[in-house]
């Protein structure tokens, strides 16, 4: 992981929230906007440090309540929650698998809303809750884990392009090596 | 067994927290509005594209769709001066009659135009954010309207964009009045809350209505005045279906917003 990573890291995060806030197709075609914070969440805490995670939800998380009526701060903590768990755990996960990328994603994506809500409940707040609002989970939680491995591509093709890659070891040993033909006549 | 590094990131991340969610109110909102300037860049390149796209598509339009347009807008214009003429007819022997009985003149609103350029990204608030703010002389608790009726109220305000909360939203809850269908006499009172069983954003429920109210589906529902923020009569919607509530005591009703929320690009705000 390299600086260049989580720069690229941080302005996917500005331009999310952005389209976020500015992109009404989701919203006016399910009912309910998808996030891709918990999406970026999980490829960070898979990929990079704790501390690119610990930015990451730090600076996308106060992105997202500068366009939203929630309170500033709040969508911070429930994201670096669920990424310092996956980071924690991510020797148990196979991170290359586009089906373990999805249910990762989604898994993020359906928990961040619901601390969120948990945080705003205890923080006082009175955000809109209905019977509705399940359909508008489950809405974010696909579309966060549908997005998840599109940001794995994205970010995979994007080291590839811009990282150092270290040749990869060979099979051939010297010592190995088949003399063919006589051996050489030795002289005592 | 946590490594030191887990420790620093978790008593940073919660240090940044705590210290911003405890900061005093207007303090929070100034810093709220500071970061959400940044995007500002981003959302005026989103409206010139969105501009250069419009008159694209304007130049590939025909003459004679031009044409038609043209005529129809003249027709429209002749219409609408002489219903002015009426208006004004109306108002001024409105005012007249004010006069006569010592009751407050009514001003015009001075109206600001301002274009929506973002959505609440959360799903749980119904707020927008609209390009105009303090240097337009915008403040706090102004009234954001469309010609089809309500849209909401600024709640926070910065140098050049303003956070509006809309009709719908748990933090814009309202009085309103309930009007005949016929000869507009006032048919109940009642206030203005999220609805709490339906997808449809346009959908909100009309709570504390008194029991035995003549509510019918189709009648007005306009602001009452009461509460100080919203002006009397501006239109809010219509009622959809109506429910007895609390063994008859109250009744409740769906109302059907004016304004299509979904599609909002321009409203106006009441420099009042």
């Amino acid at each position: 992981m390299n600086w260049l990573n989580t720069v690229a890291l941080l302005l996917v995060a500005y331009l999310a929230v952005f389209c976020e806030s500015s992109c009404r197709g989701f919203r006016n075609l399910f009912g309910a906007q998808i996030d891709l914070l918990p999406a970026l969440i999980a490829y960070a805490a898979l990929s990079a440090g704790i501390s690119t995670v610990a930015v990451l939800a730090t600076l996308g998380g106060l992105w997202f309540d500068s366009l939203s009526a929630n309170p500033l701060g709040i969508s911070v903590l429930p994201l670096f929650v669920v990424g310092f768990a996956i980071h924690y755990w991510r020797e148990l996960i196979l991170r290359d698998q586009r089906y373990a990328q999805f249910l990762l994603g989604l898994a993020a994506s359906a928990l961040v809303p619901v601390f969120t809500l948990l945080s705003l409940f205890g923080a006082g707040a009175d955000p809109l809750m209905d019977w509705w609002s399940l359909w508008r989970w489950l809405v974010m939680s696909v579309g966060g884990g549908a997005f998840t491995p599109v940001f794995f591509c994205l970010f995979d093709r994007l080291n590839r392009a811009f990282s150092y890659q270290p040749l990869p070891q060979t099979s051939f040993r010297p010592d190995r090596e088949i003399k063919r033909g006589r051996v050489p006549h030795m002289d005592h | 067994m946590l490594k030191r590094q887990y420790y620093i990131a978790f008593g940073l991340v919660l240090f940044v927290v705590l210290v911003v969610l405890n900061l005093p109110d207007q303090k929070a909102a100034r810093l709220k509005l500071a970061i959400g300037g940044l995007f500002l860049p981003l959302f005026g390149m989103a409206g010139s594209a969105q501009n250069l796209a419009d008159q694209a598509g304007k130049t590939f339009t025909s003459r004679s769709a031009l044409l038609a347009e043209l005529d129809r807008l003249r027709r429209e214009n002749q219409q609408l001066q002489s219903q002015l003429l009426q208006a004004q007819e109306a108002w001024r022997e409105n005012a007249q009659l004010r006069r006569a009985l010592g009751w407050q003149q009514r001003a015009l609103w001075p109206l600001k135009p301002a274009r929506v350029i973002g959505h609440d990204p959360a799903n749980w608030w119904r707020t927008i954010l609209i390009d105009v703010g303090r240097r337009d002389e915008v403040r706090t608790n102004m009234v954001v309207l469309t010609p089809d009726g309500l849209v909401g109220r600024i709640t926070h305000v910065g140098f050049s964009q303003s956070h509006v909360v809309l009709v719908g939203d748990p933090n814009c809850r309202f009085s309103v009045q309930i009007q005949q269908l016929t000869d507009k006499g006032i048919v109940a009172k009642g206030i203005i809350s999220p609805s709490a069983s339906s997808l449809d954003r346009l959908l909100v429920d009309l709570i504390f209505v008194p029991g035995g109210s003549l509510l019918k589906p189709g009648q007005s529902v306009v602001t009452s005045g009461d509460g100080g923020i919203f002006p009397k009569g501006l239109a809010v919607g219509h009622v959809v279906d109506v429910r007895t509530n609390d063994f008859g005591l109250n009744l409740e009703a769906r109302v059907k917003l004016a304004v299509n929320l979904n599609h909002l690009e321009h409203v106006w705000v009441i420099l009042q």
